[in-house]
């Protein structure tokens, strides 16, 4: 109920106010009001991010590998993060950017997997499905100024279709035989492309994991017809011996 | 009135100023490059693509980006072209100096040292990143320069816009003491990584290597890049352009020359 | 006073929600018949993002549209078009003119004044009276294809044997020169009712047609390579 008799159809006054103007202009606003309006800040930079998630092709699915690690600037500040999140059966999303807008993102997912359980009607969401989903989401964000600081990759199986693509925090999508995200983009998807481009229909399982896993990373998510596997945090294998010989950056020998 | 050596900074602030109001300043030439450089057992291996860009646009489908400093020290460039080539040939030149006075082969180290000096210098203005490798008395040497002036050494070395497609090679590739052969597939596989997974670097692969005893520089060792074939032909037709009289004159001048007196000095 | 205080103002950071993402398009229109073609490489920055992304899209038997500029937008610019074609065909029974697609363009990329679909279109295709036709827009409007001036020949209508191969070096040659184009090429080709260019498609490596209805204009697809660095 509006409380304001001038909020209320008015008769006309041709005398003084022949167009019915006044005084809307000063009615006062009385829908729901947000007090912190001018305090409320969207998402401009990240604040908790993550970074690289890669996913290749292989013969009987996607394989999908992100580290656990969640940086606060140049702090690593969470060690134990999982950027891999299973959606349906079919499905598996890896993030890179703000961790708080991926949870977000996980939030969404989850009440459009209620509501497409709860409709019953013999029909599953694919991962081409919750990828134009999230492409429409991202972008439709992005043209509101207020984006979800995230790059994602989607990849999946269904129907004895591999389904991979990529989505970020402008809505650009596109999909490829190898995807990644981040420094991954840079430094891991040059041999990923040369291991993999050609191959998606060869590489077994076994192969595809080694691929994975001379590209580092922690966690592993395999997609198959069968279903998802998310594996357990792995540590990796480093080796500094190398830098035994070295001494000094530049014209020193001992 | 004293002038300092070097680049004079006294137009900075005019300058900036203009380029506030939208006066953009002429933009060099820059090499979006893939260079490295890989340490094997009897030396070195450096390695470069030979795509030259300005902006987006191809400016050199097939430039040396691995310069001459003395026979035995090669150093490949990035960065704004110019720079990389001027610097490279006076270090080169003072090098020959060098030895000329020392009377000595002369050291990586030294060309090293007189790099980064001069870069440091010009405080970055000077847009050079290097990869310089050689080996000497000492043994093999090889280094990166940043156009600040900073250095490294290391076993193995990326530099440019290609780097990090190329460093995820060695990373997964590179082991200490490897035949030359197996340097060379390496060095290969790096700049290859770089010309087909980064924008800024293309066309033909580069490479030198460097040993005490030899050093080979294999230019365009492999092209995976070849031109394809056009379509149709877009050479004019002889005779497309119509001419009104024709001229033809004789340019070579038969000359006779007499020698007058001798070639001694005139003392007079 | 104030004057001094500036080198302490807070950087205000702003959100940019465009990017550029690379590539070439181009149309050109014959006599009964229209070819628009595209490179397939998605970049940002020196990055490759895919070396397989469509940036040419058939939206009726008579209109094929391109697409080049920021990907996200692209991409969804098409989508609101096949939408209002969609809705079109459903009203009246029959697909829009491309005339009339032209101007639904112009509109859309309007009604986008102060926030623009940051997206450069070309649609080529056939007009209601059986000759070819390009449209090509800027952010906000529209320009048809060029015609000879009252009483000159140039530019004329070549005939599509010449523009085929002409498409494929320009691409090639852009390939070459320009470091944001490449991998693959698409060249879709819109032949008017009975057009004399059908022949000359026949003999053409890996050709595919994509016609849909039976309204009489067809349309085909060539897919080539283009180097890969």
């Amino acid at each position: 109920m509006d409380h304001f008799p001038t909020n209320w159809g008015r008769p006309r006054n041709d005398a003084f106010d022949a167009y019915g103007t006044y005084p809307i202009h000063q009615r006062p606003q009385n829908g729901p009001k947000d007090a912190f309006v001018d305090g409320v800040q969207r998402t401009q930079q990240p604040i908790v991010t993550g970074t690289s998630v890669l996913a290749i092709k292989f013969k009987d699915g996607i394989m999908m590998a992100a580290d656990t690690l969640a940086s606060y600037g140049s702090l690593a500040r969470f060690k134990d993060v999982q950027r891999l999140f299973p959606v349906g059966d079919n499905t598996v999303i890896g993030a890179g950017g703000d961790m708080s807008d991926f949870q977000h993102i996980q939030t969404l997912l989850d009440g459009l997997t209620i509501d497409e359980f709860t409709a019953q009607d013999g029909h599953t969401l694919g991962p081409a499905e919750i990828h134009e989903y999230l492409a429409q989401v991202m972008y439709a964000r992005r043209s509101k100024m207020n984006p979800l600081w995230n790059a994602l990759l989607v990849g999946g199986v269904k129907d004895g279709k591999k389904f991979l693509a990529f989505v970020d925090l402008l809505g650009t999508t596109y999909s490829a035989s190898t995807l990644a995200t981040g420094y991954g983009a840079h430094i891991a998807q040059p041999l990923l492309r040369k291991a993999v481009e050609g191959y998606e229909n060869v590489l077994t399982e076994e192969q595809a994991l080694k691929i994975i896993e001379t590209n580092m990373k922690y966690q592993v998510a395999i997609i198959t017809e069968e279903g998802v596997r998310i594996s357990e945090s792995k540590t990796l294998d480093t080796h500094w011996s190398f830098a035994e010989g070295i001494r000094g950056y530049g014209a020193q020998a001992q | 009135m004293y002038k300092p050596a070097g680049f004079d900074f006294s137009n900075e602030l005019r300058n900036n100023f203009l380029v506030e109001k939208g006066l953009p300043l002429p933009k060099a030439t820059s090499t979006g490059t893939t260079i490295v450089g890989c340490l094997f057992k009897d030396g070195i291996v450096l390695g470069a693509d030979t795509r030259a860009t300005e902006g987006p646009i191809v400016a050199d489908k097939n430039c040396e980006k691995i310069h001459y400093i003395t026979e035995s020290i090669r150093c490949c460039g990035a960065g704004t072209a110019a720079d990389t080539e001027f610097t490279t040939a006076l270090i080169s030149s003072n090098m020959e100096m060098h030895a000329l006075q020392t009377g000595r082969k002369p050291r990586v180290a030294t060309a090293m040292t007189m790099l980064k000096q001069m870069l440091f210098r010009y405080q970055g203005h000077v847009g050079a990143a290097l990869v310089l490798g050689g080996v000497d008395s000492t043994g093999p040497h090889l280094f990166t320069i940043h156009p600040h002036g900073s250095t490294d050494k290391l076993p193995y070395v990326t530099m440019g816009s290609g780097s990090l497609a190329a460093m995820a090679v060695f990373e997964s590739g590179w082991v200490p003491n490897m035949e030359r052969d197996q340097a060379l597939i390496l060095v290969k596989a790096a700049i290859a990584a770089g010309i087909f997974n980064d924008l800024g670097s293309g066309s033909n692969i580069d490479a030198c290597i460097i040993t005490a005893s030899s050093t080979e520089m294999l230019r365009n060792v492999e092209m995976p890049n070849q031109r394809v074939q056009k379509e149709r032909n877009y050479k004019f037709r002889r005779g497309t352009t119509a001419w009104k009289k024709e001229d033809i004159r004789s340019l070579i001048v038969d000359e006779q020359v007499t020698q007058v007196g001798g070639d001694e000095m005139d003392t007079s | 006073m104030p004057a001094m205080v500036s080198a302490a103002q807070p950087v205000q950071r702003s959100f940019n929600p465009y990017t550029e993402n690379g590539g070439t398009i181009l149309a050109i229109a014959g006599a009964d018949f229209s070819v628009i073609a595209g490179d397939t490489r998605q970049s940002e920055g020196y990055s490759i993002q895919t070396r397989y992304a469509p940036k040419v899209f058939r939206l009726t038997d008579k209109a094929v549209l391109a697409v080049n500029g920021f990907a996200a937008d692209g991409n969804m610019f098409v989508k609101k078009v096949r939408q209002r074609l969609e809705w079109y065909r459903h009203a009246h029974a029959k697909d829009m003119p491309i005339r009339a697609i032209a101007r639904l363009i112009q509109t859309m990329l309007y009604a986008r004044r102060f926030f623009p679909f940051y997206v450069y279109n070309i649609l080529g295709g056939i007009e209601e009276d059986g000759t070819g036709a390009v449209y090509s827009f800027d952010l906000l409007i529209y320009f048809k294809n060029q015609t000879p001036a009252p009483g000159t020949a140039f530019p004329k209508h070549l005939p599509l044997s010449t523009v085929l191969p002409l498409v494929i070096d320009s691409f090639t040659s852009a390939t070459e020169r320009h470091i944001e184009v490449g991998d693959g090429l698409e060249i879709y080709i819109v032949l008017s009712k009975g057009s004399t260019a059908l022949q000359s498609l026949q003999t053409i490596r890996g050709i595919q047609e994509l016609t849909a209805t039976n309204d009489g204009e067809r349309v085909f697809v060539i897919r080539r390579e283009l180097k890969k660095d």
